[in-house]
Parts: structure tokens; sequence; C-alpha cells
């Protein structure tokens, strides 16, 4: 959300004075008309005071709701509607106020006319600056976004790399190809080609590609069929989904990073067997993964999202700008994290 | 005479490399191979190993908690695939550890080297000073793990109401009574967060969140009450620091 102009200190000195010489200025001319002192104040200062609140007004309203480009003439509407607002209250006050006073009530309203147009111009100006201030705000912010964009891209990178090597892992894998090789000959191939295959995509996959659902579950599996052989009867994993969502987008390796969050929550949180379990469903416009793990509330120290889980977050937030795409949940010994991806 | 040997690692297909390993030692029998630190533990009462083959990262507690769970740890040779953190702490202590995975070499050379060291008790002080260097880096200073009758009861540290001392042994109170831990008072004072534990007294040790209020108790001395009604005595050395930290 943009800032108020009115948080910066000098915006708010330079508003206040300019406002003391349109007064001053305001007084004087009516004292040169004719009108007494009392009166010049008095009209004066109703004048303007009900101008200030409709500029505060404005610039508040700007606030939340800044018009498109093509739709500046509400602006236009908006200011012409005030200042009619504000020369019809000006008018009922005073001419309550000097109600029997003929000859300021005949001055005003040969005024309205100057009067008016001097109010829309005012008005007009501090929209424009207004909408200029928010409009150079939402640019900064945009711009401190794709800074932020372009630092995250490169972290990302990083914890990619990191991916890629995931020392326990890899380290972890090569330990039991080396027990395999000895006994079983076949399979230490197979999870060999595995290993390959799972590293080669790393590798292969940007971070800003879109792969579909199929592909990314492809993947995934590679992955799975690796930490079944490292942790063999204790972790479980099923995949339940319909194959008419095969073709859903979704970021490369956004599940990776989940799952493997899921297991180790799971294995390293409780010494029995575990069962992981993904589910994808689509949800009006987003496709929707949940993956569920058991866990130890006793133990548990509430841990929030995870590293793993928080990269992902970040991701989607630079993809979509919403922070409410992940979400966890832990009931009873279950722990739930949801995932949206919004389809285009 | 043959010397009896416990494998203590989560994942199967580690257990079966060091198996095969060991069977070129005709002197070495397995007497157990066990999955995790609960299972480790016990098996550790029951035989007495002379050697346990230990993975640190394991389900529920790690190698380094389980450890800490027996009275006269065996010689142990750690094997990890991975902690950065562990190999530091190895070989600041000079302790022989196996990075997974190894061949037969390296773990004949390290079983020669546990042979060498056998009747030199130094090993298992080793072992200790290890144990306490590890304790006090995250995870392990977030959870206290504690042996109780033949359960292993995991604290996390904010369940921990105070800790009293009694000779060589804490009593770390929690909602469920209290849990004997071999260590000592300064130990804990160092493990503990200094923003959540304060030594209030030269044998207490109070978790800030617990405490109500503190009364005036007896002349130079205050007690602090606690959620639960506990009284925990607060020294005239250990009143102003309490007072600094809760900002009275």
């Amino acid at each position: 959300m943009a800032t108020s102009p009115f948080s910066v200190t000098r915006f708010r000195v330079i508003f206040s004075i300019c406002w003391l010489i349109i007064f001053v200025d305001h007084v004087l001319l009516l004292r040169w008309f004719g009108l007494s002192w009392s009166m010049a104040i008095v009209d004066g200062a109703i004048n303007d005071a009900l101008l200030i609140f409709a500029c505060l007004l404005v610039i508040m309203m700007l606030h939340y709701y800044l018009p498109q480009k093509e739709k500046y003439f509400h602006l236009l509407t908006w200011c012409l509607l005030i200042t009619v607002i504000v020369i019809l209250i000006t008018k009922v006050i005073l001419k309550n106020i000097y109600a029997s006073n003929e000859d300021y009530i005949i001055f005003f309203n040969r005024s309205l006319w100057v009067r008016s147009s001097l109010d829309f111009l005012l008005l007009g100006c501090v929209i424009l600056i207004s909408v200029i201030w928010y409009n150079w705000q939402e640019q900064s912010e945009q711009e401190a976004r794709k800074q932020d964009a372009e630092k995250l891209s490169k972290e990302a990178e990083l914890f990619k790399l990191r991916q890629q090597l995931q020392p326990h892992f890899l380290f972890n894998s090569l330990n039991s190809i080396n027990a395999l090789i000895g006994s079983r000959p076949q399979e230490a191939r197979k999870m060999v080609q595995q290993l390959s295959d799972f590293l080669r995509g790393t590798i292969k996959k940007e971070e800003h590609q879109w792969v579909t659902l199929k592909e990314e579950l492809q993947y995934l599996q590679l992955y799975l069929d690796i930490e079944k052989v490292r942790f063999g009867h204790r972790l479980a994993t099923s995949i339940e989904y319909d194959e008419s969502l095969d073709e859903l987008k979704l970021p490369a390796l956004l599940l990776q990073p989940v799952m493997e969050n899921a297991i180790k929550f799971g294995l390293y949180d409780t010494i029995d067997e575990i069962e992981i379990i993904l589910k994808a469903v689509r949800e009006e416009n987003n496709l929707v993964i949940t993956v569920t793990n058991p866990f130890d509330p006793e133990t548990s120290a509430p841990k929030g999202t995870g590293f793993g889980l928080q990269s992902v977050q970040r991701r989607l937030y630079l993809l979509f700008a919403r922070n409410d795409l992940v979400s966890t949940e832990a009931k009873e010994n279950i722990f739930t994290t949801t995932i949206k991806i919004p389809q285009a | 005479m043959s010397s009896k040997v416990i494998i203590i690692d989560d994942e199967p297909l580690a257990r079966s490399v060091v198996i095969e390993y060991i069977q070129n030692f005709p002197d070495l029998v397995v007497s157990q191979v066990c999955s995790n630190g609960y299972e480790g533990v016990k098996a550790i009462q029951q035989y007495k190993p002379d050697l346990i083959i230990l993975d640190i990262q394991m389900p529920k507690i790690n190698g380094f908690e389980m450890l800490e769970l027996i009275e006269n740890p065996p010689a142990v040779i750690f094997a990890t695939a991975f902690d950065e953190y562990a190999i530091k702490a190895f070989e600041a202590h000079a302790i022989d550890y196996l990075l997974k995975p190894f061949n037969q070499d390296r773990f004949e050379k390290a079983i020669k080297k546990w042979r060498e060291q056998k009747n030199n008790s130094n090993s298992e002080k080793q072992t200790k000073q290890l144990l306490d260097d590890v304790s006090l880096t995250a995870p392990q200073n977030q959870r206290i793990v504690i042996k109780d009758g033949s359960k292993i009861k995991i604290i996390p540290v904010q369940d921990i109401f105070y800790l009293e001392a009694a000779d060589d042994f804490v009593k770390v109170f929690t909602k469920e009574g209290y849990f004997l831990k071999n260590k000592t008072m300064s130990h804990f004072e160092q493990v503990l967060d200094a923003s959540q534990f304060v030594r209030s007294h030269r044998s207490y040790i109070v978790n800030l969140q617990q405490i109500t209020r503190i009364d005036p108790y007896e002349k130079d001395n205050h007690v602090a009450i606690l959620r639960s009604g506990a009284k925990v005595p607060v020294s005239r050395t250990g009143y102003p620091k309490l007072k600094a930290i809760l900002g009275l």
C-alpha cells in the first residue's frame, strides 16, 4: 500500500503554509472588495476550511482508490462535484450568519462564479499533485518489488544449486547405492539411473519455467523412489489425483521441496512407519495441492513453515504477488501443507 | 576374545553396508542392529557393547542425544553423510568419524584406531566433552532429552517450569512433575536462552514465562511464584538479575 503524502513532514509543512497564504490572500481580496475585516475573515475561514477538508478527503480517497489512466475524467467529475458541494455549504452557512446584511448577500451571489472557479482550480491542483504522488509511490514500490524479485531470483538460484547438491540427500543416496552394489547390483544400477535423472531434472529446469502437473509429478516420483530405497518400509507415499488435471500448469520444481519437507518432518519426528499423501484437485480456477504427513504434537515445537516451505511461498509471491497461496495446518498428529496455484 | 558391536542407523541399507564390512573381522560380533535411538538405548543397556557405530540424524532423538542418555557410553564411531557442525565438533575433539559413503579400507582404519585406543580411558572423556559441546547448538538446545525409567522423554525448553540442582543431577520441573538429567547447573545456564531462563539462585534456574509475581521472603531474599503455584527461591544476587530482565 502506498503511503499517504501526509506521512512526510515536509509535505505537511508545505500544505499548511500554502493554505495559510491562500487564506490571507482570500481575506485581503475580500477586504479590497470593501468587506469589513470581520466579514472577510469569517468568509475566508469558512470557505477555506471546507476546501481544506475537501482536499484531505480527496487525498484520502485517492490513497485507497487511484483511477486507471483511462479513467482520469472521473477525477474531473469528482473535482466538479466536490467544488459544488463546498460552495453550497459555504453559501448556506454564510447566508445564515449574515442573513440581515443585504449588501453582503448581493456581493456573495455576484462572487459565486469567481469563487467556484477558484475553488475548482485549487482542488484540481491538489488532486493533480496527489495523483502524481501516488503514481510515483506505486512506481517506486514496483521498482522495489522488481529489485526484490531480482535479488530473490539470485537467491533462488543459490537455493537451486543447494537443492542440486542437497548434500545430505545426495551422500545418503550414494551410501545406499554403495550398499546395493554388494548385495543387489541390479537395484544399484536402477538407483544410479534414478538419481541421475533426478539431478539432471534439477539442473535442466529453470526457476521461472512452467510445467504441467503430469511432468512435475513424474519428476517427483523419481525423488520419492530414491527416498523409498533409502528408508525402506518406513516410508510409504501415495499420490491421488485425477488424470483430467494432467495439463494444469505449475512452476517447475515447486513440489519437491514441499514433499521433502513433509518427509523430513514425518520421518524424523516419529519412529513409526509413515505415509505421506499428496492430493491434487482443481478448485475454481486454482490447482490445489495438499501434502499430509504425520508428526508428534507433543515434542515438535510449532515450526510454522520450514525453510523449504518458505522458499515455495516466496516463489509464489514473486509470481502472483499473493501471500495466501501456501498454508499449513497441524491437527492432532497430522500436518497438512496446502498450496494453491492460480491457473491462467 | 570377541568384541560386541551395535549398529545404530535409521537407513536399512546404511546398516547393511556396515554389517558387510564387519564380517571381515572375525573377532567382532554384531549384537544387534537398531533403527533409532530408542532401540539403541535399550540394546546398549542389554548387551553392554564394546563399540557402537552410530548415525547422527535419526528419528526423534539424534545420535548425540541418544549418547547423553547412556551412563557410561561405550566407544563410538560416528557415521554421517553430511553434518557440517558435527564434523567440526568431531575434529575439535579428535574423535574418529566415517563420512558416508565410506569404503572397506576407511572402515578398517577406524576399527584399527578404536583398537589402539581401547585401553585408553581418555576416549570416554572425549566423548563427554563432545556431547557438552554439541548440546550448546541448535536444535539440541531447543529441547532436553531425558530418560525416565525405561521411557525417553523429549521436553521442549519452553515447557520447563524451573530447574533445581540435586547433587550430580539437575531436576527439570515440568507440568508432569520433575525429571532428572545428569548435567550441571552451569551447563544448563549456558545452554538455555538467557533471555528466557535466569539463574535466580545458586541451585535454581527459572523460566521467566512462568513467573506470575515475586514476593519478599525472609530478610534479604525473595521468592518467585510460578503459574503452577510452585515457589522458586531468589537469592540476593539473583534478584537484581531477575529484575533487570523482567524490566522491573
